[in-house]
């Protein structure tokens, strides 16, 4: 039996990666995988402390995590698209049209 | 024996995961995304959610990576990033940040004591889990298909061309 605290100690790999994914990275494609990476690490802790407690409502959350992550793909992707149409390059570094 | 699978579950995750994030090429890393995805399946088999791996393969495995694919293939990039990096100096700034970030989220996962664990395991399996979805999340199961039309109609939206 592994103890729950494997699995969690895992996610937060996960998501530490993401992130710094995320930080290096200037394609925003690949910045968006890397936010699928965080998305999946907590669906993990999620199930992992759903299995601990001894109940399905981690799951049910992770179900609707899911969801949403399909639904933030498919319109950030269609974004993206749109963006690279307008400029023909695609480096988050150009657009900072409404940074501050 | 379930300490072998699991250790050997999470370094393909682990590595999967590193070389999504240091693979120049995006559909390189596109592919370890699938393996990584792949993996945390697996380890959702192990925790006794066979839905849930099941869902992961389907929608994310499937069609999300489909669409990531689709999408890097349409926009034929990789030709962008082998530059020179204008801002090398701020990345070396990125590992830090992420060990600092990584050692926090280990102490509050980890370190403090969490939920009492219950002895026995939930009932699980799909039927449990349908239940539920059925009951307890019926408006949030609703409110799922709302969500799903509005980024349809959005993605229409946006995927007009200009005329």
């Amino acid at each position: 039996m592994v103890p729950e605290s494997y699995y969690l100690a895992l996610s937060a790999a996960l998501f530490s990666i993401g992130v710094v994914g995320v930080i290096i990275r200037r394609n925003p494609l690949v910045m968006f995988m890397s936010i699928e990476l965080m998305l999946n690490a907590a669906n993990l802790a999620f199930v992992a402390f759903g299995h601990r407690l001894g109940s399905n409502d981690g799951q049910a959350v992770v179900f609707f995590v899911m969801a949403v992550a399909a639904a933030e793909v498919a319109v950030g992707l269609a974004i993206i698209v749109a963006i690279f149409r307008l400029r023909r390059r695609l480096s988050v570094d150009d657009l900072s049209l409404m940074r501050w | 024996m379930e300490r072998v699978a699991f250790a050997l579950i999470a370094l393909i995750a682990l590595g999967s995961a590193l070389g999504l994030i240091l693979k120049r090429n995006p559909i390189h890393g596109a592919l370890f995304l699938v393996v990584n995805l792949g993996s945390v399946a697996a380890l959702y088999l192990t925790l006794g959610a066979e839905f849930l791996a099941a869902a992961q393969v389907i929608v994310y495995a499937g069609a999300i990576m489909v669409l990531f694919v689709f999408a890097i293939m349409v926009l034929i990039p990789g030709k962008e990033e082998t530059g020179p990096d204008p801002r090398r100096p701020l990345r070396w700034a990125a590992l830090p940040a992420g060990a600092l970030l990584l050692v926090q989220v280990l102490v509050i996962l980890v370190g403090t004591r969490g939920p009492t664990p219950v002895g026995s395991p939930a009932p699980g399996g799909v039927e449990a889990i349908g239940r539920l979805l059925f009951t307890d999340y019926l408006f949030p199961f609703e409110l799922t298909s709302v969500l799903l039309l509005a980024a349809m109609v959005g993605v229409l939206l946006l995927a007009r061309r200009r005329t």
